[in-house]
This record gives C-alpha cells, sequence and structure tokens, in this order.
C-alpha cells in the first residue's frame, strides 16, 4: 500500500525488484563483469556516506551511553542510561530539554499547516497563464535562496524593539502614534511568532513551487468537465484541484513538519546578537549545539541528538499512519 | 458579456498579485536600500525605506573594515565559501551520479543491498550526526577540508540521479556495449551527456544548501581565515555597536553570486527543487 506521496515519490520499496534478466545466457558473465565496475563506481559515494553519516550515526549511539567531554583529561567512562533519565527527569537539564521539545512541536504545529496553507494559495494564484507570472513565481521563490544567517539578520531590524524598529514604526504610523514600542524578539510571549513568521518568509516559495509543479499535472480537462457541469470555483477546488495534488500536499507538509524540527540557524543568531528571548524559542537542536560546544558534553549532546533522530523518525511514520485512510479510497 | 468579466478578473489577479508581491519583497527591499544608506539612518523606523544618502560607502567600507589577521579579510570569506561550494557541487556530481549509475544501472550482486543502505541513509538528517562528527573530527578543526568533506557524498543526490537514469531505456546501454563500450565509457560517453538536466538541479541545489550552511561552521570553525560567509555575517552583526550599513552590504555580497546563479538558471533552479519533490 503506497501511503505517501501516490503517484509522485516512489517509494523505495518498488525499486528492490529482482533486477528483471530476460535474457538468461549472458547473465552470469555479465554480472561477473559489472560486479567491480559496479563495486568501483559506487565505492566513492557509498564510501562517503558510511564514513560522515552512517558510521557518525552509530557513534552517537554509542556516545550518548559514555561520559564523554570534550578536552577533559578523564577516560571516556559507562554511563549507561543516565543521560537520557537527566535530560527527562534531572531539573537542571531537563528544563531547558523539555522546554525545547515543546518549542520545536509548537513550530511545527504552527508552521506546517499555516506555510502549507500559505504556498496552496500561492501555488493557485500563480497557476494561471498571466503574462510575466514568471516573474511573479520568481518574486515569491527569491527568498528561498537567501542564506538563513541573512535572513535572521534582515528580520532582527525588522522586528527591532524601540520606535525605530520597522515593525514598530510602522504600526505606530497606522494607528495614529497610538502604538508604543514593543521588543518583539525579546519578549516571550511574541519572540516564537517572530522566528515562526521569519522562517515562513524565507521557506514558503519552496514549498509553493513544489504545489505549483503538482498542480500543473492535473489535466485541463478536468476542469474543462466541471465548468460543463457549471461547477463553482470553490466546488471546482474542492472536488478537481484538492484530489489532485493530494500526494503533493501530504508531502509537502511531511517535508516541512521535519525541516520545522531542524530549525537552528535563526534561533542560534537572534539569541546570541539580537536579543532573541532564549527560553521562548530554544530547539533540540539548538540544546544540542550548545550541550556540544559551550559545555563540552558531548556524550549528552549526543544524546539529544538519539532523541532528535527519533522524533524524525516518529514523525515519518506517524504522518504515514494519519495519512493512510485518506489515500485508500 | 464575459469579455469584461474576464477583464475584470485579470486586472483583479495582477492588483492581488502585485500587492502581495510587494509586501513579500519588502524585506529583500529594505536589505538592499539599507545597504545604500549611512549606518544611523537605517534603523530608524519606516524612514528606513526613504532612498536618501544613497552610496556604496558600506561597501567600500567592508573592504576597508575586515582587512586584518583579526577580523579576517572579507575576500578569504567570499574565497572560503566559493572554494568549499565549488568542491562540494563537483565533487557530489562526479561521486554521487557515479554511486546512482553503478547502483542502480549495473548489475551485480550486492547492489540492490546497497542501494537500500543509500536510501535508509537518507532519512538521516544532518543534524543528527553533526554531533559526533564534531567529535571525530575535533582535530580537524579550523580547516578548510573539513568543512567540504561530510557533504560530497549525498544520499538524498544518489537517489535523484537514479530517478532521471530509471528513465533512460536500457537499450542504449545495450548498444554501446554492442561496439565494445565497458560500462565506465557507456556511462561518460553516453549516459552523462543525456542526463545534463538532473545533473543541473543536483548543482543547484546542492549549491544552494551549501552556501548558506551555517550549523557545520558553527561547531568547525573559529579562526577568521578559514570563516565562510555566513558564519562571518553571525559574528559582524553579533559586535557592539552593530554598524547596519556595513552589516547589510555584506549580507548583499553574501546573497548576490546565489541571486546571480538564480536569475541565470532560473529555469533549472525551479524546476530543480521541484523535481526533487514531485518526480523523486
Amino acid at each position: 500500500m503506497r501511503t505517501l506521496e501516490p503517484a509522485h515519490s516512489a517509494p523505495p520499496r518498488r525499486e528492490k525488484a529482482p533486477p528483471a534478466t530476460p535474457e538468461k545466457r549472458s547473465k552470469a558473465t555479465r554480472r561477473n563483469r559489472d560486479r567491480w565496475h559496479g563495486l568501483l563506481m559506487s565505492a566513492p559515494g557509498v564510501g562517503g556516506l558510511i564514513a560522515f553519516v552512517g558510521i557518525p550515526f552509530c557513534y552517537a549511539v554509542v556516545l550518548s551511553f559514555y561520559n564523554v567531554r570534550l578536552g577533559s583529561p578523564a577516560e571516556p567512562s559507562f554511563f549507561g542510561l543516565e543521560h537520557y533519565r537527566r535530560l527527562f527527569t534531572d531539573p537542571d537539564l531537563s528544563g531547558p530539554f523539555l522546554r525545547a521539545l515543546l518549542n520545536n512541536l509548537t513550530f511545527a504545529a504552527v508552521v506546517v499547516p499555516v506555510q502549507t496553507g500559505l504556498a496552496l494559495a500561492l501555488a493557485i494564484l500563480l497557476n494561471r497563464k498571466l503574462k510575466a507570472i514568471g516573474l511573479f513565481r520568481s518574486f515569491f521563490f527569491m527568498p528561498v535562496v537567501f542564506p538563513m544567517a541573512l535572513v535572521a539578520v534582515i528580520w532582527r531590524l525588522i522586528l527591532a524593539r524601540g520606535e525605530e524598529g520597522m515593525l514598530n514604526s510602522a504600526l505606530n504610523a497606522v494607528s495614529f502614534g497610538n502604538w508604543g514600542a514593543f521588543d518583539w524578539l525579546g519578549d516571550a510571549t511574541t519572540a516564537m511568532a517572530s522566528i515562526v513568521v521569519l522562517s515562513i518568509w524565507q521557506g514558503v516559495g519552496f514549498q509553493m513551487v513544489i504545489l505549483l509543479a503538482g498542480l500543473q499535472q492535473i489535466p485541463g480537462d478536468l476542469y474543462e468537465a466541471a465548468r460543463l457541469d457549471r461547477a463553482s470555483r470553490w466546488q471546482q477546488f474542492r472536488h478537481v484541484t484538492l484530489p489532485g495534488i493530494r500526494g503533493t500536499l501530504v508531502f509537502v507538509a511531511l517535508l516541512t513538519s521535519v525541516l520545522s524540527f531542524r530549525v537552528f540557524d535563526q534561533v542560534y543568531i537572534l539569541v546570541r546578537g539580537g536579543g532573541l528571548d532564549e527560553d521562548a524559542t530554544r530547539t533540540v537542536m539548538y540544546q544540542a549545539v550548545t550541550t556540544a560546544f559551550d559545555q563540552n558534553n558531548i556524550g549528552q549532546a549526543s544524546a539529544v541528538t538519539v532523541v532528535f533522530f527519533l522524533i524524525v523518525v516518529a514523525l515519518t511514520v506517524v504522518q504515514r499512519r494519519v495519512v493512510r485512510p485518506d489515500n485508500e479510497d | 458579456m464575459s469579455t469584461t468579466r474576464t477583464t475584470v478578473r485579470r486586472v483583479a489577479d495582477y492588483a492581488v498579485l502585485s500587492v502581495l508581491a510587494f509586501l513579500f519583497a519588502l524585506p529583500a527591499l529594505y536589505l538592499f536600500l539599507g545597504s545604500l544608506k549611512p549606518s544611523d539612518e537605517v534603523l530608524s523606523g519606516l524612514s528606513g525605506f526613504l532612498p536618501t544618502n544613497l552610496s556604496f560607502d558600506n561597501y567600500t567600507a567592508v573592504f576597508s573594515s575586515l582587512n586584518s589577521e583579526s577580523t579576517g579579510y572579507f575576500w578569504q570569506f567570499m574565497g572560503v565559501s566559493v572554494l568549499v561550494a565549488f568542491v562540494v557541487v563537483t565533487g557530489g556530481l562526479v561521486v554521487n551520479s557515479m554511486a546512482a549509475y553503478g547502483l542502480t544501472r549495473l548489475k551485480w550482486r550486492g547492489q540492490g543491498t546497497l542501494f537500500t543502505v543509500v536510501v535508509l541513509l537518507m532519512l538521516i538528517p544532518f543534524e543528527s550526526v553533526a554531533v559526533p562528527l564534531f567529535y571525530m573530527f575535533n582535530g580537524q578543526r579550523n580547516t578548510v577540508y573539513i568543512l567540504a568533506l561530510p557533504f560530497i557524498a549525498n544520499a538524498f543526490a544518489i537517489y535523484q540521479f537514479h530517478t532521471f537514469f530509471r528513465k533512460i531505456p536500457p537499450s542504449i546501454e545495450e548498444a554501446a556495449r554492442l561496439d565494445g563500450a565497458g560500462p565506465w565509457r557507456t556511462f561518460f560517453a553516453i549516459i552523462v551527456p543525456m542526463s545534463k538536466p538532473v545533473f543541473a538541479s543536483v548543482a543547484i541545489l546542492t549549491f544552494l544548501i551549501q552556501w548558506g550552511s551555517f550549523l557545520w561552521p558553527v561547531l568547525m570553525i573559529s579562526d577568521p581565515s578559514v570563516r565562510p560567509l555566513p558564519l562571518e555575517l553571525s559574528v559582524f552583526q553579533g559586535q557592539q555597536p552593530p554598524d547596519w550599513g556595513q552589516i547589510l552590504a555584506f549580507g548583499v555580497l553574501m546573497v548576490l553570486p546565489v541571486l546571480i546563479v538564480f536569475a541565470l538558471f532560473q529555469r533549472w533552479f525551479v524546476q530543480g527543487v521541484a523535481s526533487a519533490a514531485v518526480k523523486g
């Protein structure tokens, strides 16, 4: 049963079909001949992946069971599940860590529906045969090419506290001087919202382009038939557009939720230089980096990383489950 | 009757799109305008949008203020970023396309298993190996090659190449074989030239991600002489008091290469991003 991205991203399973070889005669010799070539060709890529993804990943699991500190003269000692216990029950550690988990969840819970919805609206708006539509499309896509570090700096100025911040100044003008200065990044109630807004600004074009490609695969005669049946625009959207891009939509939502657990750059930069409220915006990756880098506590940071990975995998699995009934029509 | 309605609708479409596009472009506009304004006029409310006192002074100031051992040199930051992106993109194209071809188009025992391993590794985001990598390569901190090395082999790129190669009819390879071409020649002389679109989209996507890369440099780099642009931007904006004109000018210089690539290869850009999801 295909559960995710039907008709699009091919599930890896499909590739595992046994190599169909209609001509059996030369099969044995060819296998022999290709073996070394195949191995040699794939060796750099597969080797690199094993060295820089596979081994480090296993190493993270191992390290999370040890008390390892960078620059410490003490030998690493076996720690069992102590790091994990501390993450969830030691008040000193679990406070920030659970807060980071909660922040990530909040971020995902807001960003996934809002960004996907916005991207869909933009994609539908831009899926027309208008002159200069390409120009509009590139306008909305442009922030995607901005490095997140730069996006953070631009929004640091827009959201700056005091009268001189762009947003404060605009609100002040709109409210005829009744809006006072507000510290968007520094106030715990709006800090996360600020991160959400700047992240959506940077990322929505990406989702939009994917959805646009999905929209363009819906055959035009479906709309024609709908119009012949006097379907309203809303009915066309409901009964032609939505079913047509459901697979893409699910894929985009999944992608966005995994991406939203990887949030790090903008939080790190704005906490360090922009007066961003640290506790309201710390993320799991932020915890991992500060634990490893500032506290040199590699074992503890590895445990954070392992939890991070489990969440990403769980998210993928849960989302596939949730989506399944929808696709079995 | 319907022509006036379609005209009205068309005008309305343009109006909505223009307003949205304008709002959307405001932060970018602010960046470009601010980089041309005196520093004390950048952060001054709505008047930050007024195109007054424009000059390239901030740009010259960036070059003159980032011009010593302790601050690092602007061209050094740029050079590190360009070099790392170049190595990751070109190295990645060679290594990953070869791996995709060797794993999925040549027939040998173990290919299926190895390809499954690659697909599984695709599930592991870089973030979850950053800490152990940081620990493993601690002796290599502050070197340029460690910035590039972990990103050359890329499971997702292999997968993208595979989805393209899959659509090439096997008869082409058979014919090459009958002409006496081995797998290597078949790959480099026949498969690669006919796969330009996938090479272009993988290259652009890799470049885009690499150019903005931040997490790994944060962990590995403290020495200004090997600092890539995004990391330097975060250092630059953290200095007190911040010189906003210069910081924004630095930001423009940093995003300009990507914007140029974007403008030149827009079609590939958008296609590459979309194909990564829809076709993939």
